[in-house]
């Protein structure tokens, strides 16, 4: 059997073609987050360079707009930069063009998790979405109970590297282990379906 | 006047010596605050990367819940949390921009039984200490100056940005104006607006990590005795992953992380528990003279 390269290195496709974009993503996203400006970016990136996270990602903050902008939608959806963005703001007050980046970064995270275009166990939208249903349930959050589900759905061994800092919380009084609940919770959920039968995510 | 109070879920767990300290401070100074009735969490980073709508309409019902009662002024309601005070003023202004969404949002709040002006005005507590209150009051309460005491005063993102009301988004120094009222002195360093990576230490720590070791260290090479925040999960991050930065990282970045209220109830001479110290992992640095001992509690 000849020796494939593909056994020392992974080799695959660097490009997208153009056939596998979606022309329509950069209008969708622009929609969703209020971004209509998203389309008069010089690419200057200014974004990129002012993100404290920006050195960790994939794709900077100036290549997932010009990304955005023609089609690239499975790419950016499967994009660490999208977790990574801690909604700091510093590329949305810097941005020469007025564009809402950090809104945008919300966009591509919402249609990530709308379509599940994301690895099962990852952390981030793991725990968005525990926290987003533990709000609809009790109409607060509660930080205890939040972070055990969070290390069982994501990675229940790292709960022991956790454990000793979780104690020492429990000792001085900063974590609980019930959940907080407000006096009358189900107003919450009315309130939140009414909205979303208004008219859901702007989509 | 009463300043209405969203506490937000944070102050009621891990960042409960924040609520402990900003009540005793404002007890203090003898400024009103009450606590909004049944308020709902605020929705905070996770609920906007889920549903738009629907985490507008979370934020707005304790908006229109402020605005009950009163009596004609401009009802104040304070929100300590840098990410609570970001998402209040956040609906606000986009409420009052985009009328689709101030419909849906306005559909929810009906079907409660609320309605919403825009008549609420969000205020952190930063901001009313210094602008409402005033560092003449302040000066006037202190009873044990922090002479000598070297303080980093740590902004955060989200109370500057991007919707600042009390100060520069850039170089903000309503913070340091205070604590050099209190006698201390603040230290210059340039990562008061640098992002502590919010929940990024317990999702993504390889970043979250790195982020709060060049906070902490920036802060020690400035000279700081200790670190203050205005946020609960600054200060959580600041301060709880210390032991994870020196395992992890190999850095020894050990400062007290405390809240801008403890500093404060110190000054006034408080009682440590009256401001949740002993609920701290690193003890709370103390200024060199401490006059006459401990000061009791006016």
């Amino acid at each position: 059997m000849p020796t494939s390269a593909q056994e020392h290195r992974e080799v695959s496709r660097k490009i997208t073609y153009q056939s596998e974009l979606d022309p329509g993503f950069g209008e969708h996203i622009a929609k969703m987050a209020y971004g209509e400006k998203l389309f008069s970016c010089i690419q200057c990136g200014t974004c990129s360079g002012t993100c404290p996270v920006s050195h960790y990602m994939d794709f900077t903050p100036r290549r997932i707009i010009a990304m955005v902008r023609e089609g690239f939608r499975t790419d950016v959806l499967n994009s660490l930069t999208i977790w990574l963005c801690a909604s700091c703001y510093s590329c949305t007050v810097e941005c020469p063009r007025e564009i809402k980046i950090t809104d945008v970064m919300y966009a591509l995270k919402q249609e990530a998790i709308a379509t599940g275009v994301y690895p099962k166990r990852f952390p981030v939208p793991v725990l968005a979405r525990e926290f987003f249903s533990g709000v609809e349930r009790n109409g607060r959050n509660s930080e205890g109970p939040l972070m055990v589900k969070f290390f069982l759905k994501t990675n229940p061994l790292s709960m022991l590297k956790n454990a000793s800092m979780a104690f020492r919380l429990w000792t001085k009084g900063r974590l609980s282990l019930f959940e907080e609940k407000m006096r009358t919770p189900g107003v919450v959920s009315t309130l939140l379906r009414a909205a979303k039968q208004a008219g859901g995510n702007g989509k | 006047m009463t300043y209405r109070y969203f506490p937000g879920c944070s102050l009621k767990s891990s960042g409960r010596s924040y609520e402990e300290s900003l009540l005793a401070v404002f007890r203090a100074l003898e400024v009103p605050v009450q606590e909004l009735d049944d308020w709902n969490c605020c929705g905070a980073t996770a609920y906007m990367s889920v549903d738009e709508v629907e985490a507008f309409a979370l934020a707005a019902r304790n908006l229109a819940l402020a605005e009950q009662g009163g009596n004609g002024q401009a009802p104040q309601l304070m929100a300590p949390c840098s990410a609570c005070y970001l998402v209040l003023l956040k609906t606000q202004k986009y409420l009052a921009q985009h009328s689709d969404l101030d419909q849906k949002v306005r559909a929810g709040l009906t079907a409660v039984n609320l309605r919403y002006d825009g008549r609420v005005q969000v205020r952190h507590p930063l901001d009313i200490l210094v602008n409402d209150i005033g560092l003449d009051r302040i000066k006037k309460r202190v009873k044990a100056p922090l002479a000598g005491m070297k303080v980093a005063c740590y902004y955060g993102c989200q109370i500057v940005r991007p919707f600042a009301t009390f100060d520069t988004a850039y170089n903000p120094t309503t913070m340091d104006k205070l604590v050099a009222a209190l006698g201390a002195t603040p230290v210059a360093w340039p990562l008061k607006t640098r992002c502590c990576g919010g929940t990024l230490t317990g999702t993504i720590p390889e970043v979250g990590l790195r982020l709060n070791r060049i906070l902490l260290g920036e802060a020690k090479r400035r000279g700081a005795d200790t670190l203050i925040t205005v946020c609960p999960l600054c200060q959580f991050n600041l301060e709880c992953y210390q032991d994870a930065i020196q395992r992890e990282l190999n850095a020894n970045v050990s400062l007290p992380i405390v809240y801008l209220t403890q500093l404060m109830g110190q000054a006034f001479g408080l009682s440590d528990t009256e401001l949740g110290l002993q609920r701290l992992f690193v003890p709370a640095a103390r200024p060199a003279v401490q006059e006459g001992g401990k000061a009791a509690h006016a």
